[in-house]
């Protein structure tokens, strides 16, 4: 079943195109890779699907209902989260709270509850420090937080924006660990990264953006396997 | 009188006519801290819930407390058609076009309470009689209670709501950072309605406290404590809510301590001149955070 279709998507920031008729899909129960030189569009990408450009042309299908015009902060109800660049967790608020607001539009205690409880069990790290300020925590940790908090949500597709980025290498390879298993428990993922080798790990599937068109679309393996890839992100030779 | 003694009688009149200013200037600070908006007619809010309570008390013969929680109510819708109407259109504008449309929101409710309920003063109706409570060499008055009591009663209730519901902690979240709340699900537009819902119930209580206490009331009445509560509210660091009350004290006794030294034609000078120290040597105000943050 498709869980997200893209079909068409142009975004415009003032003369500058920045996205240009890009389609694709995100199956059930994949890891979707955006992959991409900065500029690329693959922010632009993610923040058009979860409705934080006001003006785009084009149609975002979720679980096959048209949500290019439903307001941003409807689409955590729907089961359609982001977690965006550079982490935004609330600093100020404990870790606890911050995954609190994750789960701000649902009502169900006993859910949220129990959701809290795997959060915790994914990432231990979380529950040791849940009632520190969530600023304090160090990069690894508050990217765990922001993936913890669109997991309160209970989504049933994430998009995750450069969740690697500035991290040392060790945390790099730990959030992919945790990408994948936070997949194998059933969430669908459209990932955005620079990392181009260890999401082509993970991901099954995967499209190349170039100056905000698909370049290159395909299984991962096969992208992977592109001689262009290969050069251009990979640093094969 | 010897000069300790007055000092400490000025340091509880300060006192209640600071927790005033600290009602008002949560208002300031809650706003601030959600939209980076001055509300400058928040002062106006505050001479309209004064109404409110005057004619919730002589027209609907209501007794104080009913008569305040009425006052408040009525406050809260304005503050909130306010925002709806004034400042939500100019969302995305710059800010200083939001910061004169505040100021014309100001003199807009001004010549309307002038037009409405007349431009002379009206005396605000006693809910208690005036009795002085003797402690040791100084006294406080039954109203001065009244007001320092509600106002931390009030305060209270703030912070109950800001730390532990779900409306304050969304407040929180969007005062730190609206795009993260706005994708955790948040309906930004509806926190901004309540931030102005609550910041003007508070303004609207303090009003009926200051028109008991002074015994009476009139349309431009907001206006001097609008800007005082202001500067408290930069004074404490504007955007964080103790700092409001923190600042709103500070300026009530500051005030009223120069009355002792000096002579009470000082008054309204000490609040401009602490805005002017404060601004010289801690920008972010007495609890502000040094501009730093964690990238």
């Amino acid at each position: 079943m498709t869980v997200l279709a893209v079909e068409s998507l142009s975004v415009h920031y003032g003369v500058i195109q920045a996205l240009k008729e890009v389609s694709f899909a995100v199956e059930e129960g994949e890891i979707f890779t955006l992959l991409g030189a900065n500029g690329a569009g693959k922010t632009t990408t993610l923040r058009a699907i979860s409705g934080l450009l006001p003006k785009t042309e084009g149609k975002v299908l979720f679980q096959g209902r048209d949500i290019t015009t439903i307001p941003a902060h409807a689409l955590p109800a729907l089961g359609l989260v982001h977690v965006p660049e550079g982490r935004r967790i609330f600093s100020g608020l404990t870790v606890a709270d911050n995954l609190l607001m994750g789960a701000y539009h649902r009502r169900d205690k006993q859910g949220i509850a129990e959701d809290l409880q795997n959060v915790y069990d994914l990432f231990p790290r979380l529950f040791e420090r849940r009632k520190q300020d969530a600023g304090s925590l160090s990069g690894g940790e508050q990217q765990m937080l922001a993936m913890g908090r669109g997991l309160m949500s209970r989504p049933s597709l994430l998009l995750l924006d450069e969740p690697s980025m500035g991290l040392a290498p060790i945390l790099v390879q730990e959030i992919f660990d945790f990408i994948k298993e936070i997949n194998q428990r059933g969430t669908t993922i459209l990932l955005v990264e620079q990392n181009a080798h260890l999401a082509l790990q993970v991901s099954h599937k995967a499209c190349v953006l170039e100056t905000g068109r698909i370049a290159l679309a395909g299984t991962a393996r096969d992208v992977a396997a592109d001689k262009r890839i290969q050069e251009v992100y990979l640093g094969v030779s | 009188m010897p000069w300790h003694i007055a000092a400490l009688q000025q340091l509880i009149n300060g006192l209640a006519l600071g927790s005033v200013y600290a009602l008002i200037a949560l208002g300031y600070t809650m706003v601030y801290g959600i939209i980076k908006l001055i509300n400058f007619a928040h002062g106006d809010i505050y001479m309209l819930g004064a109404y409110f309570g005057f004619y919730a008390i002589t027209m609907l013969k209501l007794s104080l407390v009913p008569a305040m929680l009425v006052s408040m109510a009525a406050a809260a819708l304005v503050g909130v058609l306010l925002e709806r109407i004034a400042y939500r259109p100019l969302r995305s504008s710059s800010r200083i076009a939001v910061l004169i449309t505040a100021i014309g929101a100001s003199l807009l409710f001004q010549s309307t309470a002038q037009l409405v309920f007349g431009a002379s003063f009206k005396p605000f109706p006693q809910a208690l009689p005036f009795r002085r409570i003797q402690l040791g060499p100084v006294f406080i008055t039954n109203r001065q209670l009244l007001i320092f009591g509600v106002a931390v009663l009030l305060m209270v209730l703030l912070h109950l709501i800001v730390n532990y519901t779900k409306v304050g902690k969304a407040m929180r979240a969007v005062a730190i950072d609206k795009e993260a709340a706005l994708l955790m699900g948040v309906n930004i537009d509806r926190i901004i309605s309540a931030t102005f819902a609550l910041g003007s119930a508070l303004a609207a209580a303090a009003g009926i406290l200051v028109g008991m206490y002074y015994n009476r009331i009139d349309p431009y009445m907001g206006m001097m404590p609008g800007l005082k509560a202001f500067v408290a509210a930069v004074l404490g660091g504007i955007g964080i809510v103790p700092g409001a009350v923190v600042g709103g004290l500070l300026m009530g006794v500051a005030e009223n301590l120069v009355v002792t030294i000096g002579s009470s034609t000082l008054r309204d000078a000490v609040a401009f001149a602490v805005l002017i120290v404060v601004l010289l040597f801690r920008p972010n105000g007495l609890l502000g955070k040094k501009g730093i943050e964690k990238v």
